[in-house]
């Protein structure tokens, strides 16, 4: 695999709600293999960039081009089909609440695969092997804890193999200890599987451990875009006045 | 500008409502892979609703009964409460009554649960995992509904009936076989067109109609509801409240469209 190959770039996009304008020129690329985190202060545009990659919002002018795909002109069923290469962890887990935590793995399998009952549920196992609760499956969202709705919903994008894996805030509403173990956990699939991911997040101990490189977002554009390693030794004034309040 | 803003929105909401009702129709083939759906929500909307059907029926056939039968006295015609109640009932009173309690309860929880999971990003995640929220959500709701108000309308009717004989004998000392022939010779009048007994087939397919309108409203206004609690709020209001109008309006064109030839 090339890992020089772009996979995920934004171009000049704007993007506005109401009068509201969030993203205001914003620029940048992900490379086939990469993590790239996306940092900055609340109402900057992060979670807004990351629904255009997905497909759920469209930008007003720019381009965003995911595996070739151009976001704004792609057909219902280019879109259908590159959605099942990619993977997206809500911040809230956004479970489905009236099915069993097997069921909501086994949904997008039934609904977009010919696998019969006995594959599904032999994949739905693995998955929820691979996020280390193998025992969750009979139980509903609301039998089960904040970490392991995160598990579930990582284990559920992670259920038809995609390619390109999108993670809005996966560590919100989690203590540091089941943090750190999402973390790691996120680190490690990425580093098995070879997928290209994409993280907003606000914790720079999540950044440190899953990114390999960092933008730090500011009034809807990319101010700093630097390797995880250099990120956090910053010479930007802005990006350094940022990190001096900013959440381990 | 503020009625135009309210006109506008308005041509819109309706414009989504029927697009959904269209992408409905283009669904129905999905029935079939949906039936778990489907026999969880004829329960819902069905069963769960049956004692409701069942006690304002009786209430309302009992009301009619009364009202009709004190002016009918006063010409001596009370004999022919039956056949004004039977017909009244099941040309007018049933479907109306069962689709307005079917907005109130059925339509609300449908709008609440929507609106819900839209509030909660659900429906964004079926969305992302290429999930047909139209055939998964919204196809096993219309269906049931469709199918459930028809069936309740003919409980309602029975029960409605049922109770304008129990008035007409305790408080118009009309016989209960005397009320029980006329209803029934009543509702057995044919129509020319189709052969069948035009007031309880008219019935059954207003009540047919309102269950679609009840299912489509209100699952328009969950999938649409924005900003949280309030915006769930919101939304289920709507739905009742746009689903009782819309009920009420094609009620009309309806009986003009059926009585009129």
């Amino acid at each position: 695999m090339d890992s020089n190959d772009t996979i995920i770039s934004f171009e000049d996009v704007h993007k506005s709600f109401g009068s509201q304008h969030i993203l205001r020129g914003l620029s940048f690329e992900v490379k086939r293999g990469t993590t790239l985190g996306l940092m900055g202060g609340s109402g900057t545009g992060k979670s807004v960039a990351l629904r255009h990659i997905i497909g759920l919002l469209k930008q007003d002018s720019g381009s965003v081009q995911v595996d070739g795909n151009e976001m704004a002109t792609i057909t219902t069923k280019e879109l259908h089909d590159l959605r099942l290469r990619m993977g997206y962890v809500f911040q809230s887990g956004a479970l489905i609440n009236w099915l069993t935590v097997a069921e909501n793995l086994a949904l997008p399998l039934q609904e977009n695969s010919d696998l019969d009952a006995e594959e599904i549920e032999r994949r739905v196992r693995e998955k929820l092997e691979m996020v280390y609760i193998p025992d969750a499956g009979e139980k509903f969202p609301s039998e089960i804890s904040g970490g392991m709705k995160k598990r579930v919903a990582l284990a559920r994008a992670l259920i038809t193999d995609p390619e390109i894996i999108l993670y809005d805030e996966p560590n919100a509403g989690l203590d540091p200890q089941i943090s750190a173990s999402i973390n790691k956990l996120i680190r490690e699939l990425s580093d098995k599987l070879g997928m290209t991911g994409l993280l907003v997040e606000h914790r720079i101990g999540c950044l440190k451990v899953i990114a390999d490189e960092v933008i730090f977002m500011y009034e809807g554009q990319a101010l700093v875009h630097e390797p995880v390693g250099t990120f956090f030794k910053p010479t930007h004034p802005r990006l350094a006045a940022f990190l001096g309040g900013a959440e381990e | 500008m503020a009625a135009l803003r309210a006109f506008r929105d308005f041509v819109g909401e309706t414009g989504f409502r029927i697009d959904l009702l269209f992408q409905v129709v283009l669904r129905l083939h999905h029935i079939p892979r949906r039936r778990r759906w489907l026999m969880d929500q004829l329960y819902t909307s069905g069963v769960q609703n049956l004692h409701v059907i069942l006690l304002v029926g009786l209430f309302i056939g009992m009301i009619f009964a009364l009202q009709t039968g004190i002016e009918l006295a006063k010409f001596g015609q009370q004999d022919q409460i039956g056949l004004i109640v039977a017909t009244g009932i099941a040309r007018e009173m049933g479907p109306f009554i069962t689709g307005i309690i079917l907005a109130a309860t059925v339509g609300s929880a449908l709008a609440a649960e929507l609106g819900t999971m839209a509030v909660s990003d659900e429906l964004a995640a079926l969305e992302t995992l290429s999930i047909d929220r139209t055939s998964l959500l919204v196809l096993p709701r219309v269906a049931s509904l469709a199918i459930m108000c028809p069936m309740l309308t003919v409980v309602c009717d029975l029960i409605s009936i049922m109770g304008g004989g129990f008035v007409a004998q305790a408080q118009l000392h009309v016989s209960w076989a005397l009320y029980s022939d006329t209803a029934i010779s009543a509702l057995q009048m044919p129509s020319e067109m189709l052969g069948l007994p035009k007031d309880v087939y008219a019935g059954l397919f207003k009540s047919f109609v309102f269950g679609i309108i009840v299912a489509v409203i209100s699952c328009a206004s969950g999938l649409k509801v924005r900003g949280g609690a309030l915006g769930v709020g919101s939304g289920t209001r709507q739905a009742v409240r746009d689903s009782i109008i819309a009920i009420i309006v094609a009620n009309y064109f309806l009986t003009w469209f059926i009585y009129q030839t």
